[in-house]
């Protein structure tokens, strides 16, 4: 059973490497664009460096009102429910 | 809020291209003097970025049967061919690239991009999965989104990645797309089409692969990375375009299976798009029997892009992988790569200017594209005026 939590530190360990560069401060609500500079191919290779860590199939198409890590992991372990029931 | 506040980002950056100088992004070719030569300002340049492969824009048949096409059928269709009904052209072309690539089925359409957006999100439905390569063009991207289906992007060129995305898909992958292109437009590589093949032998899902830069460029008799390597019977839907190779503009698809037809009243940009312009179907025609007749014109081709490539690397470029018609050099940073492509402009070259993210992996690039019709002595010029910018700007590491 997949746990937001640990969702949410490993997207975060995820953009601190994508950020290394610009060393902006990186927390659940910064804004993905906006507050770290990533481009949308960025955010797509984010989401491909989550399905191997969980070993999951997640469609690029739950990134459409994502904007900050909190709300990725919010979309993500909504896409798993819908998909394999509670997680 | 204003009608335009959400792009001011955007609006900024074109900002600084404009004040600048010249304009990566906005450049006007103000004269054309042939397939290689143009003149931007008083600049006389040699047109090393335009991906007129086989050097047929000037092709005098190809003139010849457009401007007979303009005189005989007029300037345009003026409609769908849905609504308005097709032209005999329409339908003639789609039989001879049927028979050219020799499959049951062939559509034609009004752009390379429309082509893609056309069968793709015909296909990919809201409860298709597609698999794509991560570098794939923005058209098949777009047409994912247009069609709804579930996307699942794998790591470029990477079939193993592929391989362990489809085995996560289970059951599904049996009916999933896949989707990867013959050259890659920016870095000039090809696709590990029979390892994917091999792949999708074992595991299911349709492939499709567009030809956009390979068709005229690759296989014996130009049909693409699928006929280099042989694997045309395990592909399952060839899509590509006229505005390249064949010089002109539009863009079609051929499939094996002739219940692809069906498609032409599912697909939603063939519907509700204009048809292809007469002179451009019958310059398509043309520059098509001029392909099949001058296999030469790929040998002249790939000599040009020989000689280009091993010209750069030898000067200390890091260019691409390997050697293509597309030929990328790395430059370093966004302002470097600006003031590289200008000062090649000044050297009397034009290129295209590639900046991430449309450059992958956050690379800047200047990307040349090679034509058959580039003469030695511009590809010569074309290197003399690399060579005379190597010291003038750093370039990114050797890889």
């Amino acid at each position: 059973m997949l746990k937001r939590d640990v969702v949410i530190d490993y997207i975060l360990e995820c953009l601190r490497g994508l950020t290394a560069e610009n060393q902006r401060p990186v927390g659940p609500q910064s804004n993905l664009i906006e507050d770290l500079g990533l481009e949308s191919i960025k955010i797509m290779d984010l989401l491909m460096m989550l399905e191997d860590q969980f070993d999951l199939s997640i469609p690029i198409n739950i990134l459409i009102d994502v904007s900050t890590p909190a709300e990725l992991a919010d979309a993500l372990m909504s896409h798993l429910e819908g998909h394999h029931g509670a997680v | 809020m204003g009608l335009y506040d959400g792009f001011s980002r955007l609006a900024d950056e074109r900002e600084a291209f404009q004040t600048a100088g010249l304009n990566p992004f906005g450049t006007c070719i103000d004269r054309i003097h042939s397939a290689t030569e143009g003149y931007i300002g008083e600049q006389r340049v040699i047109l090393a970025g335009t991906n007129n492969y086989l050097g047929l824009t000037f092709n005098a048949d190809a003139i010849a049967a457009a401007q007979a096409a303009l005189a005989e059928q007029g300037t345009g269709t003026t409609g769908s061919r849905m609504a308005n009904g097709s032209y005999g052209a329409h339908v003639a072309l789609e039989q001879e690239l049927a028979e050219f690539f020799g499959r049951a089925s062939a559509i034609v359409f009004s752009t390379g991009y429309v082509a893609n957006l056309g069968i793709i999100s015909a296909l990919a439905n809201p409860k298709a999965v597609v698999l794509l390569d991560a570098d794939c063009h923005a058209s098949i991207y777009d047409a994912c989104a247009l069609g709804g289906a579930q996307i699942i992007r794998f790591r470029h060129n990477d079939a193993l990645d592929l391989e362990r995305r489809m085995l996560r898909l289970g059951e599904r992958a049996k009916d999933a797309l896949i989707i990867v292109e013959g050259i890659y437009s920016m870095l000039g590589d090809v696709a590990p089409l029979q390892e994917i093949v091999d792949i999708k032998r074992r595991l299911g899902g349709y492939l499709l692969v567009d030809e956009a830069h390979s068709f005229g460029v690759l296989g014996e008799t130009g049909r693409g990375l699928a006929q280099a390597l042989g694997v045309e019977s395990d592909v399952d839907i060839i899509l590509g375009t006229f505005s390249k190779s064949l010089a002109s503009i539009g863009g079609f698809a051929v499939g094996n299976d002739r219940s692809m037809e069906v498609l032409r009243y599912a697909s939603r940009p063939y519907i509700f798009t204009a048809s292809p312009s007469p002179s451009a179907i019958a310059s398509v025609r043309s520059a098509l029997r001029t392909i099949g007749q001058h296999p030469e014109l790929r040998d002249q081709l790939w000599q040009n892009a020989y000689r280009l490539y091993n010209g750069l690397a030898l000067l200390g470029y890091r260019v691409g992988s390997h050697v293509s018609p597309v030929i990328p050099v790395m430059i370093g940073t966004k302002e470097q790569g600006m003031l590289f492509w200008r000062a090649l402009i000044e050297e009397g070259v034009y290129v295209n200017l590639v900046l991430p993210p449309a450059a992958p992996s956050g690379i800047t690039l200047v990307r040349c594209s090679v034509s058959a019709a580039h003469s030695e002595q511009e590809i010569v010029a074309i290197v003399r005026a690399f060579a005379a910018l190597r010291d003038r700007i750093t370039l990114e590491p050797m890889a």
